[in-house]
């Protein structure tokens, strides 16, 4: 059985082209982890917006005394509101655990002024007119603050989305310097084999056939280098993952930082990354092919 | 078939090294290319094989004008244009069977019908045995009958051999000209340069007599087919 043998170019025997790989690794490394990146904050955004959907927080300032008459109306309040399915005032011990990972358990809680908090649920769907609401409170109790999250939320969705900007701004540069990085390789070897594309010329090869062997190299090339690029970022992920996890030490309510860990269809999306590599490359190496062979004698 | 009108070349800014060449050769002639080297043989093939552009002059190939041809055009006509190369221009990184393969895959011949016409030539030049040898294996010889094959696997129908037989020893030199003679034969135009006089007067077929890139005015003889 006589098999053919590679391609009618000695693409591996030339080192330039042979770079490609090394080259769209550390470019597809940096892809991957910005687009890890986006698509853990988006993970991490959703999760919050998740947890505060349907809760209000009401805030008065620390009692005076025993007697917790502001409390009280407060709470009043809001249980005759239409919509609010409970509404409880969040103890002493409870408010000094949340506080507990910042200052320690050395500071007794009976000695920090703190506001008291009341947890506001809201029937889901309902939409509960927070003005009506803010303004019957401070009727009853004048220092109370009703606070919705908004204002939290607000900066830090517009954090997330410099980040998420951020992030696609460095998946595009990173295309674009594959994109680059394929014309100098692919323009090279149209040099390096002006021989052999002369040959296949003169023996009435068109120049798609030979712009075929070139994207069929470039997409070996980009592929191979794309799977190098994000096998590394899912190690360096894997890694963020476990030092996230590690940070649960203080309680899985206070990890320092957000949980990194990609779902399915998140790593499926990082997954296609190598593919669009080698899509683009094959792409890009076939166009600076046939352009520069049309303006070959 | 092949039709010069006053075609001069030079390359760059250098001596014209072809100099108002003229001839029109018909289709199924059989010419010998001679003259010393220097002479101008290889640059009247370039431009035959459609490697080069005249610098003056008309050339027209199958009856068509080549400066009016669009560049797509030109590969249905190279894939009518068979060459033997004087460095034969063998892919080393491939197979003797995948040299000679080229020009079939080129114009997209099936790998059955690839497989079958390779082999036979092969074997028909006597390199049977070398179906998977890379030409750096080769001898000079065995290069130049894969070369050879390679130029008629896709049975042209103008062969332009450049010095086809300069490193075979007399006997194989007949035999291949035997094979260019069956084409021959059998329609193909042949152009078959060499500075070997003695093969080239062993038969009495045309010969084209370059002297420093012109035409000298030797009188045609006429074709005497061996039988």
């Amino acid at each position: 059985m006589i098999a053919r043998s590679g391609t009618d170019i000695p693409f591996r025997r030339e080192g330039t082209v042979q770079l490609l790989p090394w080259l769209i690794v550390p470019m597809i490394y940096l892809a991957a982890l910005a687009l890890a990146g986006m698509l853990a904050l988006h993970g991490v955004l959703q999760g919050w917006d998740r947890g505060l959907a349907g809760t209000l927080t009401v805030e008065l300032p620390p009692a005076k005394d025993a007697n917790d008459a502001a409390m009280t109306k407060a709470l009043a309040v809001l249980r005759a509101t239409r919509g609010v399915t409970s509404a409880a005032a969040i103890d002493r011990a409870a408010e000094s655990k949340l506080l507990e990972p910042f200052l320690g358990s050395a500071v007794p809680p009976e000695e920090l002024q703190l506001p008291r908090l009341i947890d506001l649920r809201i029937a889901s769907g309902v939409r509960l007119d927070l003005e009506g609401l803010r303004a019957r409170l401070s009727a009853a109790v004048p220092e109370a603050i009703l606070d919705d999250h908004q204002l939290w939320l607000n900066r830090l969705y517009g954090l997330a989305l410099s980040v998420e900007a951020t992030g696609l701004a460095i998946v595009i540069m990173v295309g674009l310097a594959c994109v680059l990085t394929v014309i100098f390789t692919t323009r090279a070897g149209l040099a390096v084999h002006h021989d052999v594309i002369e040959l296949l010329h003169l023996m009435g090869a068109r120049d798609l056939y030979i712009a075929r062997q070139f994207e069929r190299e470039a997409m070996r090339l980009g592929l191979s280098g794309g799977v190098g690029g994000v096998a590394l970022a899912a190690l360096t992920l894997w890694g963020l993952s476990y030092a996230a996890t590690a940070t649960a030490v203080l309680g899985e309510e206070a990890k320092l930082l957000p949980d990194l860990g990609l779902v399915l269809w998140q790593w499926a999306a990082l997954g296609l990354l190598p593919v669009a590599a080698g899509l683009a490359a094959m792409l890009t190496a076939r166009l600076t092919v046939m352009r520069a062979l049309a303006r070959m004698p | 078939m092949v039709r010069f009108e006053n075609v001069g070349m030079r390359y760059g800014t250098g001596p014209e090294v072809l100099r108002d060449v003229s001839l029109d050769l018909p289709a199924g002639s059989f010419h010998f290319l001679t003259g010393p080297s220097g002479a101008g043989k290889t640059t009247l093939l370039r431009l035959m094989y459609l490697a080069d552009r005249p610098t003056r002059g008309l050339i027209s190939l199958f009856g068509e004008d080549i400066s009016r041809l669009k560049r797509k055009s030109l590969a249905d006509l190279r894939r009518k244009i068979g060459v033997v190369f004087q460095d034969f221009r063998l892919l080393n990184h491939l197979s003797a069977f995948d040299n000679v393969a080229l020009p079939l895959r080129v114009a997209g011949i099936t790998e059955t019908r690839v497989k079958k016409n390779v082999t036979e030539l092969l074997e028909w030049v006597g390199l049977a045995d070398k179906l998977h040898a890379r030409p750096v294996t080769l001898s000079g010889g065995q290069q130049q009958r894969v070369a050879i094959a390679r130029a008629v696997i896709a049975r042209p129908q103008l062969l332009l051999a450049d010095e086809p037989t300069g490193n075979v020893d007399d006997t194989m030199a007949l035999r291949l000209l035997r094979l260019f003679e069956e084409l021959n034969r059998f329609g193909t135009t042949l152009i078959f340069a060499t500075h070997n006089e003695s093969l080239a007067t062993q038969r009495r077929y045309r010969r084209l007599h370059l002297v420093d890139g012109e035409l000298s005015a030797e009188p045609a003889r006429l074709v005497e087919r061996p039988t």
